[in-house]
């Protein structure tokens, strides 16, 4: 007769540098259920609003996480800015995308090393976090900031880049695409790590739809679906083609994520070699009245603002749906089936971000 | 302008035959959110299908109200539904998973559903 015993993991975790908790339900050493259990550190920052001016709250958006900071402030902006009809300028909305994908690049060298180091593979979560720091490097040299950028703002952006720096930053980015090459390809190709990821955690493409799934979690169940798509800031005009994969499993999210940053790094160069010359941010004028839902893709998947504005300096709402938030189905769907000693590793394939969770 | 985005007012006994249709059109489920509307609160769900954009909207009143949960189309929807009974107080029936308001960890019951704050000037 098999034994059911039920595992606390988390909040506090190795592999897990934010708090989630799941109650795992088992049979033996096979995981039967997930129960998740979250807001250990829920901030309600939705709720400054109240109290914060309309054009103030971009500096709180970018505080949501420290991943994808710029990504955050950028799409409370573009909620903002579609409510009340500005006109962004072009080359604005060019450095928007190439600040995006920089931070996508940085999020998946980052994820990359966090499930390395999830493994025991220590040489290879150092050399993707070495490489993580060039990228760091681009951002600090041109926003000032490493982890919170500060460029996001309403009708723009606060800082212009020129062009020789352009032009500088991605030469640098070829550069670095043979490093992280070599990097990845250990990751792809190392035995221990196939054997850890293939046919793990199967998501397949209609239970990843049907359950929300958002980001790399969608695409590697053969989902295409990229808010780049929908063609905010200057990804209208890029030629690209969302990444996907048909397994489904870890192994799949991983390639997902891999083949993306090489997709960035094209990406900014598209974006270097058509950036338009101009004024990179437009005047403010008056308060927003309306509503917005604005989505965009973070390294993680689709993020929602939602915006709501009764004409005062003061939003009445800001509602947002972050995509670890809508990936946590995913999660608890791809864990029953597995042994104890994967759902660490599951955990790491669906890149969770807490912080914005618990924004 | 992005996107096209559509928001139909609903009722509330309109919802659970909306959603299923929706589901059954392959929408997917984008969030559910909760705003507070001076005497009501406004619920939206919001699905898309090939980046096609639709939001169904019902308006309930701030308190002692009960709605029907779209966890039994939309299995994740349940997420969403303990979010709001937890930050709103709105009781959803039926969910399948139902944290009883222990799903975040307030400081004070219902947060987003209190009085007005005062507001500072900027």
């Amino acid at each position: 007769m098999t034994k059911r015993t039920i595992i606390p993991f988390g909040p506090q975790h190795p592999v897990l540098p934010e708090p989630i908790h799941l109650d795992l339900v088992l049979e033996d050493e096979k995981v039967i259920q997930a129960i998740p259990s979250i807001g250990f550190i829920h901030r309600g920052l939705e709720k400054l609003v109240e109290k914060k001016d309309f054009i103030e709250f971009v500096y709180v958006a970018e505080r949501i996480c420290g991943i994808c900071s710029f990504i955050h402030g950028m799409t409370y902006c573009i909620a903002i800015e579609e409510i009340m009809k500005i006109e962004v300028p072009e080359r604005a909305q060019y450095l928007r995308t190439l600040w995006s994908e920089l931070s996508r690049i940085h999020s998946h060298l980052l994820w990359l090393g966090l499930t390395a180091d999830a493994f025991g593979f220590e040489s290879l979560f150092m050399h993707t976090w070495r490489l993580r720091e060039k990228i760091l490097d681009i951002i600090e040299e041109t926003t000032g900031g490493r982890v919170i950028f500060g460029s996001a703002m309403v009708g723009g952006v606060r800082r212009d880049i020129d062009n020789n720096t352009l032009r500088a930053i991605a030469r640098k980015l070829r550069d670095y695409e043979a490093e992280i090459k070599e990097v990845t390809d250990v990751f792809l190709n190392d035995n221990s790590v196939k054997h850890r990821l293939i046919g793990v955690g199967i998501l397949s493409r209609d239970k990843a739809y049907e359950l929300g799934a958002v980001g790399p979690t969608l695409r590697a169940s053969g989902v295409v679906s990229d808010s780049r798509k929908l063609g905010y800031a200057a990804y209208g005009k890029i030629d690209f083609t969302p990444i996907t994969h048909a397994d489904g499993d870890s192994y799949a999210r991983c390639l997902v994520r891999v083949k993306e940053l090489f997709q960035s790094i094209d990406i900014i160069e598209q974006v270097v070699s058509k950036m338009p010359e101009g004024p990179i941010e437009v005047k403010v004028n008056g308060t927003p009245n309306g509503e917005f839902f604005a989505r965009t893709e973070q390294p993680r998947g689709e993020v929602i603002y939602y915006a709501k504005a009764d004409g005062s300096r003061f939003l009445q709402r800001l509602r947002v749906r972050t995509p670890t938030f809508a990936n946590i189905p995913a999660l608890l769907n791809i864990i029953p089936g597995c042994s104890l000693a994967d759902v660490p590793v599951l955990v790491l394939t669906i890149d969770p971000c807490i912080s914005c969770t618990e924004r | 302008m992005i996107e096209e985005q559509e928001i139909i007012p609903i009722e509330v006994s309109q919802l659970l035959g909306r959603v299923k249709q929706l589901y059954d059109e392959k929408y997917r489920i984008v969030q559910i959110g909760c705003t507070k509307c001076q005497d009501n609160l406004e619920i939206n769900y919001a699905f898309d299908l090939q980046y096609r954009f639709v939001n169904l909207r019902i308006t309930v009143p701030r308190s002692g109200v009960a709605i029907p949960s779209v966890s039994g189309i939309y299995w994740s929807a349940f997420l969403y539904e303990n979010e709001i009974q937890d930050l709103f107080g709105v009781r959803f029936k039926d969910m399948v998973l139902d944290f009883k308001g222990t799903f975040y960890r307030t400081a004070i019951k219902h947060p987003f559903n209190q009085a007005e704050p005062k507001k500072e000037e900027a």
